[in-house]
């Protein structure tokens, strides 16, 4: 085989090798910035919320969580087959609208659930508050989510303040929006 | 060669028969083998999550419902993703994943099949008069002597 064909294969075979090492490390880092932002946010540090930009559920158009900017957000990930997000839903749906006028707004992230029975879901627990849909769940892995359901509390900066990644009670949703609503 | 044709079409159609057949009335074991559950991320099979619970009701009405297996694999990328699908889509991007091993394999075959016959050319050592470069048939003399005594050596 002439000199230059080698090298050049050879040069061939790194690039590729070094393309698939480059993909596995980009996968490994983007499952890391989740974990750490969930881990900062245990910690107190108050990391910026990742990017979250989604359909709505109900209908047409989208929700950017950074256009809630100014006011703190309580991000609630569930799915329909979930039962403690079942058991938590009610709690939710009162909270937003108690807090609905002084500056907390509530925000539904469904994810790797069927359309229909998410749409249902909210219909059943008669949720008043925007909700998104994540079929693949790609959004799960940015904010390291576990599991269902997690709550995520953001403040008016949008930085992550805390987050309870169980089904919540009451009061723990107060503590922390309170929590959230301090500077 | 009329024969040779005639079987293999007939070998072509035993072929594609079962997987027709698979693709118009698909099972719901074959469905839970080839669709990965979103939350444990292995096959529907392994997985009783209530997520795969519900993929495995879904599926099943949709059967109920005959829908083909394209139809039924479709519906499920449409709601959780291409992710989904144990094995990616022959199409677009994905082709890469089926494309690459190929190649890698013909590459290789190539690759062994170029020293092999870089190893065969260059084992015949040119005896004196060869033609220069060009590999002779011709043994050393002193290795042809040598292997003669050791054939007497093993026949006696």
């Amino acid at each position: 085989m002439p000199r230059r064909a080698k090298l050049g294969l050879q040069i061939g075979a790194v690039c590729v090798i070094a393309l698939l090492l480059g993909l596995l490390g980009w996968r490994l880092a983007a499952n890391a910035e989740g974990r750490n932002v969930a881990a900062a946010a245990d910690d107190g540090e108050r990391p910026p919320a990742p990017e979250l930009i989604l359909p709505l559920l109900g209908g047409d158009g989208e929700i950017d969580l950074a256009s809630y900017r100014g006011q703190v957000v309580v991000v609630n990930f569930w799915a329909s087959w979930c039962v403690p997000c079942r058991n938590e839903a009610p709690l939710l749906e009162e909270a937003s609208q108690r807090w609905g006028d002084r500056g907390v707004a509530f925000l539904g992230v469904n994810a790797q659930d069927f359309l229909g029975d998410a749409r249902a879901f909210v219909e059943r627990y008669q949720i008043t508050y925007p909700n998104v849909h994540d079929g693949p769940g790609e959004t799960l892995g940015r904010f390291g989510i576990t599991g269902f359901p997690e709550t995520y509390f953001v403040d008016a900066e949008g930085r992550i303040v805390s987050r309870v990644p169980a089904e919540i009670d009451a009061e723990a949703l107060e503590a922390n929006i309170r929590l959230a609503l301090s500077p | 060669m009329t024969r040779a044709v005639l079987v293999a079409l007939a070998v072509a159609l035993l072929l594609a028969a079962p997987a027709l057949a698979s693709e118009q009335s698909p099972t719901l074991a074959e469905l839970e083998g080839e669709v990965t559950c979103p939350t444990c991320k292995t096959t529907l099979e392994l997985s009783d999550s209530p997520i795969a619970e519900r993929m495995r009701e879904f599926i099943s009405e949709r059967i109920a419902a005959g829908d083909t297996k394209t139809q039924i694999k479709d519906a499920l990328v449409d709601q959780f993703g291409e992710a989904v699908l144990n094995a990616p889509p022959k199409s677009g991007f994905n082709l890469i994943a089926w494309v690459l091993p190929l190649a890698g394999l013909v590459a290789a075959a190539g690759v062994v099949g170029a020293l092999a016959w870089r190893w065969t050319r260059g084992t015949g050592r040119a005896a004196p008069g060869d033609p220069p470069g060009e590999p002779s048939g011709r043994l050393d003399p002193e290795l042809e002597r040598r292997l003669d005594e050791e054939l007497a050596r093993f026949d006696g």
